[in-house]
């Protein structure tokens, strides 16, 4: 029994759930402060993949990175780095995917918190900085924990996108959820309900958690 | 010395209101500022505070400008730091009750005065939701003079407290605004409450 797809599966929910954290993070808290109509375009662009089917991002990930051409031509050539068909192409196309998952919980949370908690820091003479790091970050842990769970399951689940980008290289792109497709394909329903009871198993445990931890929110923890 | 004079647009219950006022604040003084509701009262401290811009205005304070649209100088809050009591208290649920004040201020010797003085000094380790409604108005009025501020602009920052408590803690915040030597603005619903306290009052309709 090969496990490498869900090792290679858990390393890269790992790695675009910790780059989204970073990234996602200053974006929500960007996105909760006002409105403007580029705010709603870029918005408006990181909730796309929500509702776009996954291999229409990855068709156009592919013809972007594909190193005959433009942007992907540049990368091979200036820094003879490829994405196409690469463990990295994976993680860009998680990332993108997987952004609204992140973003979105915890903008919602930040535009919760009553505007009076900002000001009160503002007048007691704090910067922006330490208000965000001090009083609205530690007040939204478990929007934040949420963030953190969806995006990482999220990820797990990926198929279209990353077939398309990735294809299904043995220990470079074949990810738990292509190879149960590819199990399926070759008869062998040993071996995907065992990759498919693992990533039920995964899944179920991290939903169970966030409604434990969250218990004491009187809201839905996946809110 | 404060000297003010304001136009903001509001939002009111049928269509627009517009809050107009010209006034000005001797330095040490203890304002009462009354009126109906919605009339613009918290606008009005929130302006002061620079946490809400209005249309047109100056306000300069011991000839330092605050604001100034016609020539675009608007002081951040940061800079203005004006101790404010908010209405809804705005505490940090995070945050214990010490950790408020050591949040606005690292002069723990004044903090311990401060706990004294609002009666906390036996609650540092609480955070907000495990006080009663009292304690956290109280909680809000010493964060605000935490930062030992020359300007207190209060919003009902009594309106919490027993008529004891309220009495007692306002000839207690009496001596302090002295000590400071603190301008103060303090709204009220309760004309009655602030007997003794204020030496003026401005109407707002």
């Amino acid at each position: 029994m090969d496990l490498s797809p869900i090792w290679l599966t858990l390393k890269l929910a790992a790695i675009t759930t910790s780059l989204l954290f970073i990234v996602g993070l200053p974006i929500a808290w960007w996105l909760s402060k006002g409105r403007s109509f580029f705010k709603t375009i870029v918005e408006a662009i990181i909730t796309m993949p929500l509702v776009l089917p996954p291999s229409v991002l990855g068709f156009y990930l592919l013809l972007a990175f594909s190193p005959q051409h433009g942007l992907g031509k540049l990368l091979q050539d200036t820094f003879d780095t490829q994405f196409v068909f690469s463990f990295k192409g994976l993680v860009l196309a998680s990332f993108i995917y997987s952004m609204p998952f992140m973003t979105g919980p915890i903008k919602s949370a930040l535009q919760q918190l009553p505007v009076s908690l900002t000001q009160a820091s503002y007048a007691l003479g704090k910067t922006q900085w330490q208000t965000f790091k001090s009083v609205l970050v530690p007040n939204i842990k478990p929007s934040l924990l949420t963030a953190i769970v969806l995006t990482f399951a999220h990820t797990l689940g990926e198929f279209g996108v990353v077939l398309m980008i990735g294809g299904n290289i043995p220990g470079v792109t074949r990810v738990a959820s292509i190879a149960v497709y590819d199990s399926v394909e070759r008869m062998d329903y040993a071996a995907a309900n065992t990759y498919s009871l693992i990533l039920f198993s995964i899944t179920f445990v991290m939903v169970i958690s966030v409604f434990v931890f969250n218990k004491y929110q009187a809201k839905s923890p996946l809110e | 010395m404060i000297d003010l004079s304001i136009e903001k647009r509001l939002k009111a219950y049928r269509g627009q209101q517009i809050l107009k006022i010209s006034h000005q604040f001797t330095t040490g003084s203890i304002t009462k500022i009354y009126g109906p509701s919605g009339a613009g009262k918290t606008t009005l401290l929130k302006t002061i505070a620079g946490l809400v811009y209005p249309e047109k205005g100056k306000i300069v304070v011991d000839s330092q400008t605050w604001l100034d649209t016609d020539n675009n100088i608007n002081l951040p809050p940061q800079k203005r730091m004006p101790g404010f009591v908010f209405q809804d208290y705005a505490l940090f649920p995070n945050m214990s009750v010490l950790a408020h004040l050591q949040y606005a201020t690292n002069d723990m010797e004044w903090i311990k005065r401060l706990l004294l003085l609002g009666k906390l000094d036996t609650l540092t380790d609480h955070k907000p939701i495990h006080l009663s409604g009292g304690q956290q108005q109280r909680l809000a009025v010493l964060r605000a003079l935490a930062i030992k501020p020359k300007l207190i602009l209060m919003d009902e920052p009594f309106s919490a407290l027993d008529p004891d408590m309220k009495t007692e803690l306002i000839a207690e915040l009496k001596l302090l605004f002295k000590e400071l030597a603190a301008t103060v603005l303090i709204v009220s619903h309760n004309p009655q409450e602030l007997e003794g306290l204020t030496d003026g009052d401005l109407y707002i309709p």
